[in-house]
């Protein structure tokens, strides 16, 4: 069977494209392509991943830029067909400014650049990104961002929680949802929401960080077979 | 004659301004006790190359729209002048 190709955009000022690429080659039967910025084809990828960083060094907003960027018109219509979108940290900004998922990310608040391991729970294990992960479990992911503090309008709010899009929830060791458990401010401890129809997923932990039992955690892996069964079995 | 569009971008009342925060407790440090309240936003310049006031004027809504602002947590407003 041919290799299933995943897409790793790269924008300048993408930092974690790399660890990205590595994470998804570490899988047997899976081939990163790295897709620059300016260019129009997705050369064939099954699936997209807009990596973290800071795109076009953040200027004007986080992700404002990149969201008008060539390849980018690719990638929205690419998800607006259906296909497997999947935006981390700097990527979650980028969607998020594309209208593809709705919020917005705005400053931590307490002012800091947090570069941290943090707890998360999927609170939905329904999707395309997290089947492989069990109601209950509590991961132990990084986020590295200035800018992670989910905010949205609060009928955005209640429509997320009305339709299980909220995926991710930042949480104590023991995966409860409380409020020192919440490193950046997000509205319900948000830390990853995925669109109505379920194929575009942003969230701010990086799950390749956590790819590598020398990284100190394998708990993002799942996130990325749940993703390679799905394009595999469809 | 262009026109430059003078735009303001602010970040909404109900989101957290953490820069405007850390600017009001400096002033607060610095003795002015009277500062209640800081809130920073952006300033950006544009010189529009349009003959017309109402075309220039709705390429300065359409580029705050679309690009300069994000209308989940912020809002926008510019003046226009001529060029000279």
């Amino acid at each position: 069977m041919a290799d299933v190709l995943v897409g790793v955009v790269v924008f300048p000022g993408s930092n974690c494209d790399h660890d990205t690429e590595y994470a998804v080659a570490s899988f047997e039967g899976v081939r990163p392509v790295m897709l620059w910025h300016n260019e129009h084809d997705l050369k064939g990828a099954q699936a997209i991943i807009l990596p973290g960083g800071f795109s076009y060094g953040d200027y004007l907003r986080a992700g404002s830029i990149a969201r008008f960027s060539p390849i980018m018109q690719e990638v929205i219509e690419f998800a607006r067909k259906g296909f497997p979108v999947l935006g981390i940290c700097n990527g979650f900004q980028v969607l998020l400014e594309s209208g593809l998922l709705e919020g917005a990310l705005s400053r931590n608040r307490d002012k800091k650049f947090l570069c941290c391991q943090t707890n998360i729970r999927p609170v939905n294990c329904a999707t395309i990104f997290t089947d492989q992960y069990k109601e209950g479990d509590v991961l132990s992911i990084p986020i590295a961002h200035g800018e992670g503090n989910y905010f949205a309008p609060s009928e955005v709010i209640e429509s997320l929680e009305d339709h299980d899009q909220i995926v991710f929830k930042y949480t104590d060791s023991l995966g409860e949802v409380t409020d020192e458990a919440n490193p950046n401010g997000s509205l319900k401890n948000i830390a990853g929401i995925i669109n109505r129809q379920g194929n575009v997923l942003g969230l701010m932990p990086h799950p390749e960080r956590a790819s590598e039992k020398l990284l100190g955690s394998l708990d993002g892996r799942p996130l990325f077979e749940s993703l390679y069964k799905h394009i595999v079995g469809s | 004659m262009p026109y430059t569009a003078k735009i303001k971008v602010t970040l909404r009342q109900s989101i957290l301004d953490v820069q405007g925060k850390a600017v009001e407790h400096a002033l607060n440090n610095l003795g002015y006790g009277t500062v209640e309240s800081a809130r920073i936003g952006k300033y950006i310049e544009v010189t529009i190359n349009e003959q017309e006031l109402l075309q220039a004027e709705r390429i300065a809504n359409e580029i705050s729209q679309k690009l300069l602002s994000n209308p989940v947590m912020e809002n926008y407003s510019f003046e226009l002048e001529h060029v000279k």
